[in-house]
């Protein structure tokens, strides 16, 4: 794949030209994506009973009867999981439904001991919201664009057990740790056009389920995933047959699993072949896709309502009822209230609170820690934001993604940080010191920034005669290039700085040596 | 299986046929029209599917005619005028959806619930691996093979 050209149009979508040589005339493909998302509930017990919700426990150790499917049990549903998806749905900006109901979708599969699902398949919780996402054009951060994505629905429902294929022994192991933990599905309408988009879109969602603290959504231990429907089409016409491609578990593989499905449907096509509406998993090994062999056929899901509970009512601040047990109301406004700042609103508080760019906000929202950091440097530090954000984007990241380090392992705190970058603004040292500082700070030796400059030596030259000494040594040892300089070539001062900066070891401050060697040449 | 009469009040809104078993000759429905088949054979196809889906095993013509008894049963609902009316979940519907808190209060009996299964390994149970699917209908013994 990639023999095609592609071009990203920032306004109307991706559209991606014919592959074959002989494909001159031949119209262009149109992707189309859309995405269902799994969100783990953040709870202390799963959707419908009291047993614990927690990854990597020993084997089928939080399960209660119920979970296991036994006899004579029934689902009980927990309150706080119908919070989260409440928060999630407002936080979309969708509508919340006041009654949503609960049904049943059967399947038989090893790890759904019941034989079904509970889910919302008639009415969901939530319906018709939107997410606003954001994507660099052509890789580089300084241009953004916003794009939007409608939401369908948000709907609760339980999740399945773990299955282990042993495929030696032929057999499958089942643990039902997992089985009937909360999850909010969201569905993402087909607005999407590439893998990109799409990975932008689920990076978002993950941000504002962490903000909210609904899921914690962390895709490598199985809180986010997500599967996605692809199809391809010519322009003009109707949508073509679509592909389900599930297995997904990284973002990077997001939109490594996308991109490849749209290249292999229109290569399909282009080929004179036809797309099965079928189910396929990424292998991420081979970086392609391949149909799932469990998956053959279609689904009939025999929905029911689910009889053992009513319809799931809310309420708001107008229909609160008078004389009802607090904790059996979920007020929908109260919960309203109390939403956090949403990541692009947080965004939006950065940039204007400290002038920084809007790409930078995005940057440091998306390192878990960073925002915060950043926030406490500048308020320890007289250096403005602007310049300090530099210090903290390319110097402070840099180390910590180089060293594979979260913001909250960094060996360099925000109050060590700030100390230096106030040696640097009161001019005791130069830029090129301080870096040389931080990368000592860096071995978390515990010194602090002063007693690293007073060990090397590095602080700048205030002896304005040594400097000016210095600086005519310079000029009497280098007549050819002063000569350059006088005859109309500036840019020959730079070398001369340049010398003068070797000769004090880094500790001449570059502006002041400029300004005294350019005295000097002008006499 | 004998049709269960639905009684009087049925009758005087539609004029049904006095015995069940005569077959329906739908008269007289006003704007109502009956939804499922009428008195069709369930086919060869849609018993392979069933017996698929379910995994169950008709066994027998006897079988077979159960069933197609049970979905005669069952289509008479189709004579009662539903326009307008919401459908009903359960005559439960109006109670209260009990809310529990947010607790662990269940768990950890790994061993009691390992009890019931005939295999397991190392605290996991085991199962075939992945879905068998019930074979074709073509390589498979079941009555239904002989249907047409």
């Amino acid at each position: 794949a990639g023999r095609g050209r592609r071009r990203a149009s920032g306004l109307t979508g991706v559209v991606v030209r014919p592959h074959s040589s002989r494909s001159a005339h031949l119209a262009p493909w149109v992707p189309v994506v859309g995405l269902e998302i799994h969100a783990q509930i953040s709870s202390n017990s799963k959707l419908f009973s009291g047993s614990q919700v927690q990854f990597a426990a020993p084997p089928n150790s939080l399960v209660s009867f119920f979970d296991a499917s036994l006899p004579g049990t029934l689902p009980v549903l927990n309150r706080r999981c119908v919070e989260a998806a409440v928060m999630t749905g407002l936080a979309l900006n969708c509508s919340i439904n006041k009654k949503s109901l609960f049904d049943r979708k059967h399947y038989f599969y090893a790890d759904l001991p019941a034989g079904y699902q509970i889910t919302q398949q008639r009415v969901p919780i939530a319906v018709n919201g939107s997410l606003s996402y954001s994507l660099c054009i052509d890789n580089k951060m300084s241009q953004m664009v916003t794009k939007t994505v409608r939401i369908k629905q948000i709907q609760l429902e339980q999740d399945s057990g773990k299955s282990l294929h042993d495929d030696t022994r032929s057999q499958t192991l089942v643990d039902l740790n997992r089985a009937g933990v909360g999850l909010m599905e969201v569905v993402m309408e087909p607005d999407m056009c590439c893998g990109e988009e799409a990975a932008a879109a689920v990076r978002e969602l993950q941000l504002i389920l962490q903000t909210l603290g609904s899921s914690q959504a962390v895709m490598a231990e199985g809180q986010l995933r997500v599967d996605a429907n692809v199809s391809v089409h010519h322009p003009g016409e109707p949508y073509g047959v679509r592909t389900e491609v599930k297995n997904i578990n990284s973002m990077r593989f997001l939109a490594k699993a996308i991109d490849y499905e749209i290249q292999r449907q229109i290569e399909e096509l282009e080929n004179g072949g036809t797309i099965l509406n079928e189910t396929r998993a990424f292998d991420s090994k081979l970086g392609c896709t391949v149909p799932m062999r469990d998956k053959e056929g279609q689904q009939d899901y025999r929905f029911m309502p689910e009889p053992n509970l009513p319809p799931l009512i809310l309420y708001d601040a107008k229909s609160l009822p008078a004389n009802m047990n607090h904790q059996q109301v979920i007020n929908i406004d109260w919960i309203h209230e109390r939403l956090p700042d949403l990541p692009s609103v947080k965004r939006k508080k950065l940039v204007e609170q400290y002038g920084i760019l809007p790409e930078h906000s995005f940057t440091l929202l998306n390192e878990d820690g960073l925002a915060e950091f950043f926030e406490s440097v500048v308020k320890q530090t007289q250096m403005k934001p602007k310049k300090v954000i530099g210090w903290i984007l390319k110097d402070l990241l840099s180390y910590l993604k180089q060293h594979s380090l979260t913001v909250k392992e960094s060996p360099v705190s925000s109050f060590l940080l700030a100390d230096l970058l106030n040696l640097l603004e009161k001019k005791e040292i130069s830029s090129t010191a301080a870096k040389q500082v931080l990368a000592e700070l860096w071995k978390g030796e515990g010194k602090t920034p002063l007693e690293i400059v007073k060990e090397q030596k590095l602080e700048l030259l205030q002896d304005q005669k040594e400097l000016e000494q210095i600086c005519q040594a310079v000029i009497d040892g280098h007549e050819n290039e002063v000569m350059a300089i006088k005859a109309g070539n500036p840019k020959v001062l730079n070398k001369l700085i340049g010398l003068v900066q070797k000769k004090t070891q880094g500790r001449s401050n570059p502006v002041l040596v400029k300004q005294l060697l350019e005295k000097k040449l002008s006499g | 299986m004998r049709a269960l009469l639905l009684g009087p009040w049925l009758r005087a809104a539609r004029g049904l046929p006095r015995a069940p078993g005569s077959g329906h000759r739908h008269r007289g429905h006003g704007g109502h029209r009956p939804q499922g088949p009428l008195r069709q054979k369930v086919s060869v196809e849609v018993l392979d599917h069933l017996e698929h889906l379910a995994l169950v095993d008709f066994r027998d013509a006897e079988g077979v005619e159960r069933l197609q008894k049970a979905i005669q049963f069952a289509d008479q609902l189709h004579e009662v005028n539903t326009n307008g009316v919401e459908p009903m979940d359960s005559v439960l519907e109006d109670r209260c959806l009990y809310l529990r808190e947010d607790d662990v209060t269940e768990g950890n009996c790994t061993k009691e619930l390992l009890e019931n299964a005939r295999e397991k390994v190392e605290e996991y149970f085991v199962a075939p691996p992945g879905n068998i699917p019930l074979p074709k209908l073509e390589e498979r013994e079941t009555f239904l093979q002989g249907s047409q």
